[in-house]
């Protein structure tokens, strides 16, 4: 079972280092770098919020901080973005600590609301300190690379590198302990588990990665100002639907979510003109409706049914990593 | 002092129609127990049907709020009874989506606002948009004071429904303990319909009062839904007294961050105070008082 389950991942990641041998077009392309961006996000996210359940509603701010942070590199000091994606990951876990020690101690819809105020105050301070961060007027950069190729195989490098370290640790000790805070906090307190340091143990992965899409997103965009970077409904919220739609607490969840995210929202607005936005709202509506834990998360309680009937055994682990 | 005095008296003028905007989710939030990310986005409709009924028949914003009321009233009763109430009966991992679910209807709103009256700024003009009274050195605006009286009245006549009528009762009933409300004869589920209509209503009683006073445009509805959270927070969550008070608070916070701090910084003066208070003070304001 484990060997079958390595053997796809592998060859997923082979066919995934094909993909821009066969897709030529610079604007497929782009759709499939962008998808790779929100799968980024989306699975940094799901560490805190998917496992941990911690749902934040703030995760804009670390990856506003990791775009700004490639960006006042070249900005300032023109020394070359692509050491943001080295630096603005370490910048939005610094920051994300004391966030952490802030918020961690509220609990549930506090929580989030103290996220999303958090995610907002980063966005206001980041359009008035227009003397460091150049306001509103945001920031631009001339990439020195252009062929998509290149940014499709660094952004594809980061996703591994997240899905990675995610499944370690999701599948280690400290996964369990993340779970066992989302199912009952208080339970997992008087069994000796420091909910609060595991808490934080979570973040900061979780701001780490956001932080590297965020520099990625920089040097790839080339363009950023502070209501695109730390916007609340086309980031924070965007993730949050990004992993609902694929899968909460699923290796594979953000992945799938974000491409049938992104896939739709470009069909959408190619066919549908001014009416996409809505269509996108009332698609939202009706996945949080019929599809509460998301496609891959669904897909588990299939096959678990189809076992059943059979009489066969199987996913245990997965049961109990989901609860 | 002139200054400051006129300063404290717009932001008071302002924080009680951000009450009663509010109140509208602190009611919602007691009876349901969720985050309504929509309230904003009701306002915003609200605010549209009173604008539309001015534009096409000419009716004045504070007359053509009792025709939004209704409508609003009527929507919320069908979000909560079609989209809300079957997510509870959903099970999944993540409580949250029920927020989700709100965000999704809020898009929706935005949207569809966005189709029908395109994303320009619009504004109601009436003949007493810009007037001023004179306090002394202090000058204010005319549409605030009138505002800020109806919002006092509707909060009043709120505060008795909820006291003194049946249906009022069984509204608190249901929010301090849902199970208990129904082994009484309590139909919850229909309470918890009404009450998010009626938190709709309210919704669009405040904003259709903010009209003469702000811009309008389908984003507006974000604006009004960090207010309402912030005051909700800092006055306890399903208290109407907090609400006004949460409300004052906010009003004041704001327009003094405006006139010392800056105008950019105006919106993070109540967020940072939405923070503290959140933390040193989880139980809003209430908490202060019962102590």
């Amino acid at each position: 079972m484990k060997n079958k389950s390595v053997l796809i991942n592998i060859a997923v990641l082979l066919a995934a280092l094909l993909v821009p041998v066969v897709i030529k077009a610079p604007y497929h392309l782009h759709i499939i770098i962008l998808i790779i961006i929100w799968s980024i996000i989306g699975t940094a996210w799901n560490l805190l919020g998917g496992y941990a359940g911690q749902v934040s509603f703030g995760h804009a701010a670390f990856f506003g901080l990791g775009a700004y942070s490639a960006g006042l590199l070249k900005f300032h000091f023109d020394i070359s973005p692509w050491w943001g994606v080295l630096l603005g990951p370490i910048i939005a876990t610094l920051v994300s600590l004391p966030i952490g020690l802030i918020c961690f101690r509220l609990r549930g819809p506090y929580f989030a609301l103290a996220m999303l105020s958090l995610g907002e105050i980063f966005r206001l301070l980041f359009t008035n300190l227009s003397n460091f961060t150049n306001g509103a007027r945001g920031v631009m950069i001339m990439p020195d690379i252009t062929s998509k190729m290149f940014y499709y195989y660094i952004s594809l490098f980061i996703l591994v590198l997240t899905l990675f370290t995610t499944y370690r640790i999701v599948n280690s000790k400290v996964g369990y302990y993340l779970v066992s805070i989302r199912e009952d906090q208080d339970a997992a307190t008087s069994l000796g588990i420091p909910t609060t340091l595991y808490k934080n143990l979570a973040l900061l992965p979780s701001a780490f990665f956001t932080g590297m899409a965020g520099a990625f997103y920089m040097n790839y965009v080339a363009f950023i100002d502070p209501n695109i970077v730390f916007n609340l409904s086309n980031v924070s919220v965007m993730v949050i639907l990004v992993v609902m739609l694929g899968g909460v607490a699923t290796t594979w969840g953000p992945t799938v979510g974000a491409a049938i995210y992104i896939f739709l929202g470009e069909l959408f607005r190619a066919t549908l003109g001014s009416a996409n936005v809505l269509v996108f709202g009332v698609l939202v509506c009706l996945i949080i409706l019929f599809l509460p834990n998301g496609i891959v998360g669904e897909m588990n309680t299939l096959k678990r049914l189809v076992r059943r009937k059979k009489g066969l055994p199987g996913g245990e682990r997965n049961e109990f990593l989901r609860g | 002092m002139e200054l400051f005095g006129q300063t404290v008296i717009c932001g008071i003028l302002l924080g009680g129609m951000y009450a009663l905007i509010a109140i509208g989710m602190t009611l919602i939030m007691g009876v349901m127990k969720i985050i309504n990310l929509a309230h904003g986005a009701l306002v915003m409709v609200g605010m549209y049907v009173t604008y539309f009924c001015f534009q096409e028949f000419g009716i004045d914003p504070y007359f053509g709020m009792f025709l939004s009321m209704p409508v609003l009233f009527f929507i919320g009763c069908l979000i909560q009874k079609y989209m809300i109430n079957r997510l509870v009966e959903v099970e999944s991992i993540l409580p949250e989506n029920q927020v989700l679910l709100t965000v999704g209807i809020m898009l929706v709103l935005t949207e569809a606002a966005r189709l029908i009256f395109k994303s320009d700024y619009r504004s109601v003009a009436t003949g007493y948009s810009s007037s001023t009274v004179f306090l002394g050195g202090m000058s204010i605006s005319v549409p605030m004071v009138i505002g800020f009286f109806i919002a006092m009245v509707f909060t009043f006549l709120l505060h008795l429904f909820l006291t003194k009528t049946d249906l009022g009762k069984s509204i608190r009933a249901t929010s301090q303990d849902r199970d208990a409300a129904t082994y009484l004869g309590v139909n919850a589920s229909r309470i918890t319909m009404i009450t998010f209509g009626i938190g709709s209503a309210l919704a669009a009683t405040g904003g259709s009062l903010l009209l003469p006073l702000f811009y309008l445009w389908p984003d507006i509805g974000h604006l009004f839904t960090a207010k309402s959270f912030i005051i909700t927070i800092l006055g306890g969550m399903g208290s109407t007294m907090g609400a006004i008070i949460g409300g004052l608070i906010l009003g004041m916070a704001e327009s003094l961050g405006a006139t010392y701090i800056s105008m950019g910084y105006k919106d993070m003066v109540g967020l940072v105070i939405f923070l503290l208070v959140l933390l040193f003070l989880p139980g809003g304001f209430r908490s202060l008082a019962k102590r």
